[in-house]
């Protein structure tokens, strides 16, 4: 039965074939624009490390002055200050605990006639690599230990490493970082988390390539590397950042269980009022935000990707709307073929399942065509000049929704006509003819 | 023109009709927004910057080598680019209007008891600054070369409570002069900044736009007599007739290669390149936003032509028998586009109701205003212009039904 509707729909819909057309390109263009703005939107909002990012938290303590500040309405500041990372750091309340920030990392040249380069550089203690698994190709990370003692080490990136050592092992060489010779201990796997969690406030991108060195904050700091981004809540000495009202660092934990986060939370409220009491801060607020919370309380997502999402869901509404539109004026038109066919038996239901098979026919060839929509509408993103448009390509899970959509969105728009087309009374159509 | 039969083959054909209705309904409500989404964007990427900017091209190098010798550098550099023929003015500043990266921001006072700042406002520094951005002085003076502190020096007297160390002047826009003493000159004026470091107002600028941060007010910009050098993060900023700027900045890389080969560029690039880029994601946006509008329109017209041509076929007998009885082909045009009218109308009406609900989401969740009333007017000519066009084949096709067809089949 299903091949006999097969076919009836392909003669119906050849025998129209303007308004065939018409309907499968707008449903094209509505799938197609729907599928481009959810890859991207899904994309921007994806979970960096799903493995693991219920059990990472975002710490935030404050310690900025009364100016400004409304008691229960302030939010604490998004950055914390050295001493208080020290001071929480060394605490060890968490499984794991990290203190980072971004800093610009000039790197001199192995050869002699080249010029010396910047690339982003991750200024952190030594948990960094466990806590937010990152993998290595050769080598490992440091201790807590080289920490304290700044040793002078350095974890690269696996594209450093093939831009200086051409990808072999460099474990144990030497590069001079901000006129500082450093030793080489890890060389990480290609690791660029989506969006870059961990570089949120800290000045910079929230999407694109990972970070080319990873080093010893205090090694960095003695090698005066600045962060990206700070921020001081009086007058400060911006080159002694460690005692200056300044805030500049990030500060993560790793906690397993419920249990665990609340005695966390607890632990930072307890450190805020030990603060208070010690005259160093005036403002009791603190915060504990699991990783995906922490990204919502950024906005990582752009304002205009969730507009750009909603503009295209409206247009492939209005697609179907039309589309609902020419199939019933289209199931109008044949009243006499239904007719007949009713008279010669065909039962309602028969009548429902052949309308709704050419609609679901309209609706592959319009998936189909809206799939090369998507592409299309994906081959511009990565043209736009957005930080994340080089990630924008379809997935096998958007491939299939695009047909799951297409199908839906069509057997919707088939619905009405097919209920009314099973509705006609065979008599009076066979009359009119 | 009588709507009377009209309205009741409508009712005939309810379900089409308001299938009709609620896509131009979705669709007015749709573009309507989008349009105003685009004139938002076109409005942002328009907004002066008060500067000479076809006249200006900047060169950032990376600080290298110590910071104690950045100032006596500087002197050398800037002499350097000076002889570049061509160039008409060179200085060594922080920031510039419309640009992504470091801004220098402050929250200024009127009162030192105040507790809370006035206005967030930007602070430009470095020597030459007014006259290299060609920004037009409206009232007052420019600095005079014995105001300028060194930014370190500035930054030492601030911890140490020294005032003497300090800049006593500064220079604002008429946009932010306007803010604190509306109606009144600023010149001679007292602004607070921190806790209540006095300085006063020497001069007023016409306009001069923030770098970034553009929603605590574009203009709300401040000028300092602070000089400052390569080692606290400025960047050269040399100004040049237009046609001028390729060559200018060919010989600046040079001669500043010259000075020391090992230095690292970070940034060349004129100052419309710069502009350029701090716009380009509204440029992007606005063009998906033009793509949008015109394929909403062009497939609401589409549907229009659809539904029509099917209306004049089902209706070939009726309109036979109307002609035979002796309406016009006038009377046929007529009749079919009186009805596209009447449902545009229709349409318009609960479209111009959702676009202004779709405003209101957008104005809570997006921070946009409200949208203009003439949105209105304009956007229903819009789609009645869009209908009465896309109707208009049909509907010759309706008119050109020979009478005979009423005697044929019956």
């Amino acid at each position: 039965m299903f091949d006999y509707y097969l076919g009836l729909a392909l003669r119906s819909l050849r025998r129209n074939k303007v308004l065939t057309a018409l309907m499968i390109v707008t449903l094209g263009l509505g799938i197609g624009a729907s599928i481009t703005t959810l890859t991207v939107l899904r994309l921007l909002s994806g979970d960096p490390l799903p493995q693991k990012s219920a059990r990472l938290f975002y710490a935030q303590v404050d310690p900025y002055t009364k100016d400004g500040y409304e008691a229960g309405k302030t939010k604490p500041q998004r950055l914390i200050a050295y001493t208080d990372a020290m001071n929480l750091l060394h605490a060890h309340q968490a499984d794991r605990q990290v203190a980072l920030a971004l800093t610009d990392a000039r790197i001199a040249p192995l050869r002699s006639g080249e010029h010396p380069f910047f690339s982003d550089g991750v200024m952190t203690t030594a948990d960094f690599f466990t806590m937010f698994d990152a993998p290595f190709q050769y080598g490992g990370g440091w201790s807590a230990a080289d920490d304290e003692s700044r040793a002078q080490v350095v974890v690269i990136s696996d594209f450093l490493n093939d831009k200086l050592f051409g990808g072999a092992s460099s474990v144990g060489r030497i590069i001079r970082v901000n006129d500082h010779d450093l030793r080489i201990i890890g060389v990480l796997k290609k690791w660029a988390p989506q969006p870059r969690f961990y570089a949120q406030e800290l000045g910079g991108r929230s999407y694109g390539d990972g970070d080319a060195v990873f080093l010893p904050l205090q090694t960095a700091r003695a090698a005066n590397m600045d962060p990206t981004n700070d921020d001081c809540w009086a007058v400060a000495d911006i080159t002694k950042l460690e005692t200056a009202p300044c805030i500049w660092l990030g500060f993560w934990v790793e906690l397993s269980s419920d249990a665990e986060v609340a005695a966390y939370t607890q632990f930072l409220s307890n450190y805020a009022q030990q603060q208070i009491a010690l005259g160093r801060f005036y403002r009791p607020e603190v915060a504990l935000s699991d990783l995906m919370q922490w990204l919502r309380n950024e906005k990582v997502v752009p304002d205009d990707v969730r507009l750009q999402a909603g503009l295209a869901f409206g247009f492939l509404l209005i697609c179907v709307v039309n589309t609902v539109g020419l199939l019933l004026a289209k199931c109008l038109r044949r009243s006499q073929e239904i007719g007949v066919r009713r008279a010669l038996g065909a039962m309602r239901r028969e009548i429902f399942a052949q309308f709704m098979v050419e609609a679901g026919m309209v609706g592959l060839a319009g998936g189909l065509l809206g799939l090369v929509f998507a592409e299309f509408g994906l081959w511009c993103i990565r043209h736009q000049p957005a930080e994340y448009a080089g990630l924008a390509h379809l997935d096998v899970h958007m491939f299939l929704l695009t047909f799951l959509v297409a199908l839906v969105s069509s057997l919707v728009a088939g619905l009405l006509p097919a209920w009314r087309a099973s509705q006609l009374a065979p008599g009076s159509q066979l009359k009119a003819a | 023109m009588d709507i009377l039969p009209i309205l009741s083959t409508l009712r005939r054909h309810k379900i089409t009709a308001w299938l009709l209705i609620l896509e131009i309904a979705l669709t007015c409500a749709i573009v309507c927004n989008a349009v105003f989404l685009i004139s938002q964007r076109l409005e942002r990427m328009n907004l002066p910057s008060g500067i000479a900017e076809h006249e200006l091209v900047q060169v950032q190098l990376a600080n290298i080598g110590n910071r104690s010798d950045a100032e006596a550098r500087a002197k050398t550099d800037l002499a350097a680019l000076r002889q570049i023929p061509g160039v008409t003015q060179v200085a060594l500043v922080f920031q510039m209007p419309f640009t992504d990266g470091g801004s220098s921001n402050s929250g200024i006072k009127l009162d030192p008891q105040q507790q809370e700042d006035t206005v967030d406002v930007t602070q430009y520094m470095g020597e030459n600054l007014l006259s290299t951005l060609g920004t037009r002085l409206v009232a007052g003076r420019d600095f005079r070369p014995d105001e300028f502190v060194d930014l370190d020096a500035a930054v030492t007297a601030l911890h140490s409570g020294n005032l003497k160390g300090l800049p006593q002047v500064l220079v604002i826009t008429q946009m932010l002069a306007e803010r604190l003493w509306p109606g009144q000159s600023a010149l001679g004026k007292q602004i607070y900044l921190g806790q209540g470091l006095p300085f006063r107002v020497v001069g007023v600028v016409a306009h001069l736009a923030r770098p970034n941060r553009l929603s605590k007010g574009v203009e709300y910009s401040t000028v300092w007599p602070i000089s400052m050098n390569v080692a606290q993060g400025a960047s050269f900023l040399i100004r040049c007739a237009p046609q001028e700027r390729e060559r200018v900045l060919k010989s600046a890389l040079a001669a500043l290669k010259q000075l020391d080969p090992n230095r690292v560029v970070l940034q060349k690039r004129t100052y419309d390149e710069a502009r350029h880029a701090f716009f380009a994601n509204d440029r992007a946006m606005t063009g998906i936003l033009v793509g949008v509008c015109l394929a909403l329109l062009i497939v609401t017209a589409l549907g229009i032509v659809g539904l029509a041509s099917f209306w004049v076929a089902q209706r070939r007998r009726t309109i036979g028998v109307r002609r035979a009885l002796g309406a016009t082909r006038a009377n046929i045009l007529q009749y079919f586009q009186t009805e596209n009218f009447l449902l545009a109308t229709i349409g318009i009406v609960i479209g111009m109701a959702l676009a202004f609900g779709i405003n209101l989401f957008l104005m809570q969740h997006y921070e946009l205003p409200r949208l203009p009333a003439i949105y209105f007017p304009v956007g229903a000519i819009a789609l009645w212009v869009i209908g009465q066009l896309a109707v208009l084949g049909p509907a010759l096709r309706a008119a050109a039904v020979p009478p005979v067809v009423a005697t044929r089949s019956v």
